[in-house]
């Protein structure tokens, strides 16, 4: 270093020191960051008003979750938004606007910005079941106007659910709350919410719907906190195809949050 | 080298004016080119004026809660600010349809522009995708413009059949009817379902084919079909039986769908809207599908 004084140097040009050295420079873009990150996401780990209070929110069954596979498969997010964003005419033609609690079981979420076709956050019952089945394989038979492609192969195809507890484990690890018995019984579950006549429904039923809970004096008690759709999505008794499955994933889309013990007011933000 | 060169006399190109950096490679520099000074002087203002945001609006979490602005703006109490301004503009004639009768509307001129207008936007985004834009429905969902109704033309048919859906799940005033899958089932063996099948298609007066005994498949249909269809085959109302003597086919009428039907059953379902659209928009929707050209 030399001993002669340095050049007085304006505050405004003090930049040239982290553009001349990288590693200021690195450590300098990491403190910026970190700053970013400190303020938009670990707020949303503990603050209480980013959590809402819903009932009847569920984790998926193992068929939905199958479906909702397919779902991302075969890109349905890049033509179709999953969020009812709080504005007039979206509450106005899609119903209530989407909560963050409604998509806490997504991972990842299906929120989508690109809206080619309608936003599906709420389209689970609008259509019947046969209806969705005939517009997912030929969609101008039902819609002359519609540009989706048809997915015609999705009824001829059988299910391979054979990943099915492989793939809540994972959801597991990621934060949803299945539990063991969930897991254990995955497949036959499956089998069960696609065949209504299938021995293991209410089981099934049950296993996805109730919670023990404790009441106020201390009783452990049996609560039905959601409802589960069980029957043949896509009309063909013989076989579980990928329709069965992502049909029931679409038919149970915003229609889990019961809205009459929603406290608006309580969550404005 | 460029630590001792920041203490040299800064150099000048002859060409831009601009003083030269005094890193070089391979005799390669760099002209010191500030960013000018205006343009800095907007950035900095902006990250002054992003205070103002802060103060205003929603802004930085903090340990229990998050800088809720000084004026307590929310755009979720927006939306539904401008949903209340919405109710408020139609609160008129919302009162309007919401008092009176279904009878009424459709008699009343005003009330009926009203109830006409409504209806049809909410027909193009609830009822089009099955029933198609105009009301002339697709195979499997009936055409609506028509007087031939599976459950009742008369305003408070269509008012109960759009409130509670048909065959809808988990709603106990739907519309219910079966036509069992009386093939699959094992009912009726196949050459049985190609009988009747073919005794419905005589009743339509449409031609039979070669094997079929006229009086093999009366029997048949008498005994499986008269009890929801009648025995004459016009139907009924009651259990969503269609007329199966006129022209309009919700399946078909080719042989091969009409036993298609007969083997595997229909139970076509068509959504309650109750919860889904309110009860104006359901009582618009029946004085608009009323009026498409079939309302009795």
């Amino acid at each position: 270093m030399s001993t002669q004084a340095p050049q007085k140097e304006s505050i405004w040009a003090k930049h040239r020191i982290l553009e001349t050295n990288s590693i200021y420079l690195v450590i300098g873009i990491l403190l910026v960051v970190s700053i970013g990150g400190l303020v938009e996401i670990a707020p949303l780990f503990y603050l209480r008003s980013t959590i809402e209070k819903v009932t009847g929110m569920r984790p998926y069954t193992p068929l939905e979750l199958a479906g909702r596979e397919i779902y991302v498969r075969e890109g349905c997010y890049n033509c179709h938004s999953q969020m009812i964003r709080p504005l007039r005419d979206e509450v106005e033609r899609y119903g209530h606007y989407s909560l963050a609690a409604e998509s806490m079981y997504d991972k990842p979420f299906q929120w989508g910005s690109k809206r080619t076709g309608p936003d599906l956050a709420r389209v689970g019952g609008k259509y019947s079941d046969d209806w969705q089945l005939q517009h997912l394989s030929a969609p101008r038979s039902l819609v002359p106007q519609s540009i989706m492609p048809g997915y015609p192969f999705l009824a001829k195809t059988e299910l391979n659910y054979k990943y099915i507890s492989n793939a809540m484990r994972a959801n597991k690890i990621g934060g949803v709350p299945y539990t063991e018995e969930q897991i254990k019984n995955a497949e036959a579950d499956l089998r069960a919410q696609a065949d209504p006549n299938d021995p293991n429904v209410d089981a099934m039923t049950k296993r996805y719907t109730e919670r023990a809970e404790k009441t106020p004096d201390g009783k452990e008690q049996t609560v039905t906190i959601s409802k589960v759709n069980a029957r043949d999505f896509d009309g063909n008794p013989k076989m579980i195809s990928e329709a069965d499955a992502l049909i029931a994933y679409m038919q149970v889309l915003g229609t889990l949050v019961d809205f009459k013990l929603y406290d608006g007011k309580a969550n404005i933000r | 080298m460029s630590q001792h060169a920041a203490h040299e006399p800064e150099k000048v190109d002859a060409a831009t004016g601009q003083t030269i950096r005094s890193h070089e490679w391979d005799g390669i520099t760099e002209l010191n080119t500030p960013l000018p000074r205006w343009w800095i002087n907007i950035f900095y203002a902006t990250i002054i004026w992003s205070i103002g945001y802060w103060i205003v609006y929603p802004s930085w979490p903090l340990f229990s809660d998050y800088a809720r602005g000084a004026f307590g703006y929310a755009s979720r109490l927006e939306v539904q600010a401008d949903l209340d301004g919405l109710k408020a503009v139609r609160a008129k004639q919302a009162a309007g349809l919401e008092k009176a009768s279904l009878e009424d509307i459709a008699k009343n001129p005003d009330l009926r522009r009203v109830a006409l207008a409504a209806g049809r936007t909410a027909f193009g985004d609830n009822c089009a995708p099955c029933h198609g834009q105009g009301g002339a429905g697709a195979p499997g969902y009936p055409n609506l413009n028509d007087d031939d109704w599976l459950w009742g033309g008369k305003l408070a048919d269509i008012h109960l059949t759009l409130e509670n859906g048909i065959r809808a799940a988990g709603n106990d005033k739907t519309r219910m009817g079966m036509m069992a899958a009386f093939g699959r089932d094992g009912v009726l063996k196949p050459d049985e379902v190609r009988m009747v099948s073919n005794h419905v298609r005589q009743l339509a007066q449409l031609p039979t084919e070669k094997t079929y005994d006229a009086a093999k498949g009366a029997a048949i249909f008498k005994e499986h079909c008269a009890s929801c269809h009648g025995e004459d085959g016009k139907g009924s109302l009651e259990f969503g039986a269609p007329n199966l003597t006129d022209a309009i086919w919700l399946f078909g009428n080719g042989i091969e769908q009409i036993v298609e039907t007969v083997t595997n059953g229909r139970q076509g379902v068509m959504p309650a809207w109750t919860g889904r659209l309110d009860p104006i928009t359901i009582k618009a929707l029946t004085v608009y599908v009323h009026s498409l050209g079939g309302g009795k």
